[in-house]
């Protein structure tokens, strides 16, 4: 394997972030009504293909601000709506599905202006071409955001062709051809003519100039908004191989990877004959590491005929490991370093207005306190996997990934093909969560298979993907705090310490990206952010809402701290801050709309019954927070007994995600981060002793059981903002809403989590 | 190494040299090619392999298939009835659009599978003690509950299996 010089870790996650950011890349319009990105105002963003007794095959564009500055060709276009003559409706997905519904909720948009029947549309996924198909990933909630416009302009540029075809045929004025369910009608005479039929004729008509297409108003939206079921379901509750782990090829090998257990240990020696003599095994052998964490770390691979005898091999695989250079973190350390930090001026200011230190008025009381938060692993359902095929200097693979452009150029990269010799197949993925944002494991399968010239499933154990994970970073926030008698908030600073590799800039997700975008800086006169840095090996990634998920917690909690202090309600405390700010009517996807947010709250409130009496021991707790494009306010409903048993019963969810989509995905994206939110807060800690992870298999490690699961029932304020993905943004308020109500439950203030930490027990 | 004959969704299968301690899962997975019972610790944490031998849900990753023996197994490949008409379960699935990923819901449905056939009419409390031993990483449990719910009436309805 050839030496490659690295590229500096954080940097490459940054490029990440920068793919599956919604904001940064795509700056979406401030006026919503009239959101179009760049390359759809084209003049070229639909093209006709085919014809000839095929139907109608309308190939468009999903926009990629980057790409609109090339040249006007084909590859611009990298979607397609197909219409056949037996009346099936085609549409490409082109990107990856992890459970977020992405499969049903794009071709959702394309049928709704197309006016399809939803039960003929088909839908194909595409295969990974980021030169045809542009970027092509799943994260930061933006699949929605980026491509709305340009799925609805081809759906409508389709029926208007449709319309046109018959309106020839007929022989009658355009605007007397109107469509319902897949069919064109034309309502004086009663005629009706299903698309299939008119396809061959409707390739014949010009694709119409953007100018002459109209898009329907919401209120007439048929399918958008509905309860969609996803179109996979058959597929999944009857067993069919969707999953990377469920491919299989010819004569396929079955391979592991063991790598040091602490971060960036190097192979010295390992029993290699004698494992290579157990039953089954065909291949034991080290492999160079490729400099780039992302991609190939030095292991060693067993490779055997089942998953099972590799597996067993594994176990008496012993490795003589060199750790001079490997990480040696130990997380209670780590936490004594930043006790001492705490008590120092911090490193770094990342945002400041006003004077934080002089602005404590006469009554204004003040409050500090120091959260703890820990690191948590992604722990996907389905472990991480690839089949890889090396075969005359070519490789396919097929992986369960998130990123299934940038592992064509990792995969390049690590086997030193040219990525024009890289196919990737993109398969169903048990989860992603951000895991599968990174391609380690499709690397691996591909090194492996090109060491063996033989097909092969790399399959790691439940172990390896807890102990080889990029974590969501764990860390300290010293927060300090002055609020007048009648609840407003005077200062606030937060000094927040973080970890770093190298020593300059904080590891990914450990600090806010946009700082002064970031709830409450912009609310408060006097405010300041900063930031100290604790040297860190362990390795850190995107998890779900990345940054978000940790800052809200503190954020959140701590304006209750305030709010109880000068005594007013949350409600009322949360209300007067964001809604009497001067930000109200901004209407931007970076910046808080205060409008928004007050709806949020307030519906959450009512919805919850917020006020309301409760019995001794049980309490509401309410949280907002504004992410990823996306406003939620949460209220949880939890009691806490003498001893300490903490019940969540209920969490009411009021989101605003501008329209909705598919309502039935978007009500299980925030169900599921309600309870992945839970499952993070309760009992999951990750902790690192001599530079390893000690928790290896859930046994140590746990989810959240359904009889723990509270009942969670979601609402959406709807509006004709622009769309934005409901994946992430609901699962930030909810630490800081069940924290707020153990609070008004039992008197107790939970400032470090998860919460077995501070002795409670979660049933 | 020994052969086994197995009885797997009313099919025999004939499955040579395996080592005894073989988990069962590995067995269905890559010797048989049923890949819907999934692998997610291997340690019986998890419920991702849930199947049922002699109609009792176990975890296939912690059962030797040298213990199978002559009982029938059944995986999510087997429980639509022959000929394709899917279990109550699994149309309430469909229904309920209880998948996230899916990637637990083979072991969902299996356990669910297994609890009505006992107890059809199955109260909130005996559901969650059912599917306890089953995690869904992504966090449908409410809608679980309600297919399951779902599924029971339509059971009860039709006294047992279609
Ligand atoms: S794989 Fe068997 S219980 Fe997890
Ligand atoms: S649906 Fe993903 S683990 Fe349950």
């Amino acid at each position: 394997m050839k030496e490659i010089a690295s590229t500096p870790k954080a940097s490459v996650f940054e490029e990440i972030l920068d793919e599956i950011d919604p904001i940064i890349a795509h700056g979406i319009s401030e006026n919503s009504s009239a959101m179009i990105s760049p390359d759809i105002n084209r003049r070229s963003f639909l093209k006709l293909w085919g014809a000839g007794g095929l139907g109608l095959l309308l190939v468009f564009n999903l926009s990629e601000a980057s790409k609109a500055a090339r040249s006007n060709t084909l590859s611009e276009l990298n979607a397609y709506i197909r219409i056949s003559i037996d009346g099936k409706v085609a549409i490409y997905s082109k990107n990856p599905e992890v459970g977020q519904g992405i499969k049903t909720s794009l071709p959702m948009i394309i049928a709704e202006e197309l006016d399809a029947d939803w039960r003929d549309v088909v839908v194909e996924q595409s295969p990974i071409d980021e030169s045809i198909f542009g970027r092509q990933n799943a994260g930061g909630s933006r699949s929605v955001a980026t491509n709305y416009d340009a799925l609805r302009y081809a759906g409508a540029a389709a029926r208007y062709m449709l319309r046109a075809a018959a309106a020839k045929i007929w022989n009658v004025p355009l605007g007397e051809c109107s469509t319902e369910l897949g069919h064109v009608i034309h309502a004086k005479t009663g005629r009706r003519i299903p698309y299939g039929q008119l396809g061959d004729k409707a390739a014949t008509i010009p694709v119409p100039e953007k100018n002459k297409i109209r898009l329907k108003k919401r209120k007439n939206f048929k399918l958008l908004g509905k309860r969609i079921t996803g179109v996979d379901n058959y597929a999944l509750v009857t067993g069919q191989p969707l999953f990377g782990i469920d491919q299989t090829l010819p004569d396929m090998l079955y391979a592991v990877y063991e790598k040091c257990p602490a971060i960036g240990g190097c192979v010295k020696n390992a029993n290699y004959d004698e494992v290579l003599k157990l039953p089954d095994v065909k291949h034991v052998f080290p492999l160079e590491g490729n400099g780039h964490p992302l991609e190939l770390s030095n292991g060693v691979a067993i490779v055997a005929t089942s998953t099972w005898a590799a597996f067993r091999a594994k176990e008496k695989l012993k490795v003589e490991w060199d750790e001079s250079d490997a990480s040696k973190d130990d997380w209670f350390e780590l936490i004594e370093q930043a006790r001492l930090l705490k008590a120092q001026p911090a490193q770094h200011t990342l945002y400041q207005t006003g004077a934080v230190e002089e602005a404590v008025s006469d009554t204004a009381k003040s409050i500090q306190a120091f959260y703890t938060h820990h690191f948590i692993a992604h722990a996907t359902l389905e472990p991480q996997n690839c089949t890889a095929w090396y075969r005359n200097d070519r490789v396919e693979v097929w992986a369960p990934t998130q990123s299934p452009g940038r592992a064509v150029n990792n995969i390049a990269h690590t086997v030193g093909l040219d990525a024009s010799k890289v196919v990737v197949n993109q398969t169903r993925a048990g989860g992603g969560f951000g895991r599968r944002l990174v391609n380690d494991s499709v690397c691996e399968a591909a090194a492996i298979s090109k060491y063996i010239n033989a097909p092969v499933k790399l399959q790691w154990s439940r172990e390896d993907d807890m102990m080889h994970d990029f974590y969501r970073v764990g860390g300290f926030h010293a927060v300090k705090g002055s609020v007048d008698p009648d609840g407003r908030v005077t200062r606030w600073g937060d000094h927040l310490i973080t970890f770093s590799e190298d020593g300059e800039k904080s590891v990914i997700a450990g600090v806010p990206r946009r700082p002064k975008e970031e709830f409450p800086a912009s609310f408060i006169e006097n405010f300041q952010l900063t930031q100290s840095l604790i040297p860190l090996k362990t390795r850190c990634g995107l998890w779900r809402a990345p940054n978000s998920n940790t800052h809200a917690w503190v954020v959140q909690s701590f304006l209750h701290e305030l709010s109880t202090t000068a005594g007013v309600d949350h409600l009322e405390f949360l209300l007067e801050m964001i809604g009497t700010a001067e930000r109200r009517g901004a209407q931007n996807a970076n910046s808080l709309n205060a409008e928004r947010a007050v709806d949020v709250i307030q519906m959450a409130a009512l919805k919850a019954g917020w006020g309301r009496t409760l019995p001794k021991g049980r309490g509401l707790g309410l949280a907002f927070h504004f992410s990823h494009g996306g406003y939620f306010a949460e209220v949880a409903e939890v009691s806490v007994s003498e001893t300490k048993d903490v019940k969540v019963h209920h969490v009411t969810v009021v989101g605003d995600v501008g329209p909705i989509i598919n309502l039935s995905g978007a009500e299980n994206q925030c169900q599921g981060s309600v309870i992945d939110g839970l499952s993070a807060m309760f009992e999951q800690e990750i902790t690192m002793k001599q530079g390893r992870v000690e928790q290896k298999n859930f046994d140590t490690y746990s989810l959240l059981r359904i009889s723990q699961a509270p009942s969670v029932d979601v609402h959406f304020i709807q509006s004709d903002n622009p769309p934005t993905g409901a994946g992430e943004p609901a699962l930030t308020p909810l630490a800081p809403a069940v924290c707020n109500a153990i609070y008004s439950a039992s008197g107790h203030r939970v400032r470090t989590l998860p919460l077995v930490k501070e002795g409670f027990n979660v049933i | 190494m020994p052969d086994y004959m197995l009885d797997v969704n009313g099919k025999r299968h004939f499955v040579e040299e395996v080592e005894e301690e073989t988990p069962l899962l590995w067995v269905l997975r890559d010797a048989l090619g049923l890949v819907g019972t999934k692998y997610g610790c291997g340690i019986a944490a998890c419920g991702a392999c849930t199947m049922h031998i002699d109609g009792i849900a176990a975890r296939s990753c912690s059962f030797p298939v040298s213990a199978v023996g002559d009982q029938k197994i059944m995986t999510i490949e087997g429980l639509a009835a022959e000929g394709g008409a899917l279990h109550p379960l699994q149309k309430a699935w469909i229904e309920k659009d209880v998948a996230q990923c899916g990637y637990c819901q083979a072991g969902q449905i299996m356990s669910a599978a297994a609890l009505l056939a006992e107890n059809p009419d199955p109260s909130d409390e005996e559901i969650d003690n059912a599917l306890e031993g089953n995690y869904c990483r992504c966090g449908t449990y409410n809608r679980i509950r309600a297919a399951v719910r779902v599924a029971a009436n339509t059971y009860n309805k039709r006294g047992g299996i279609e």
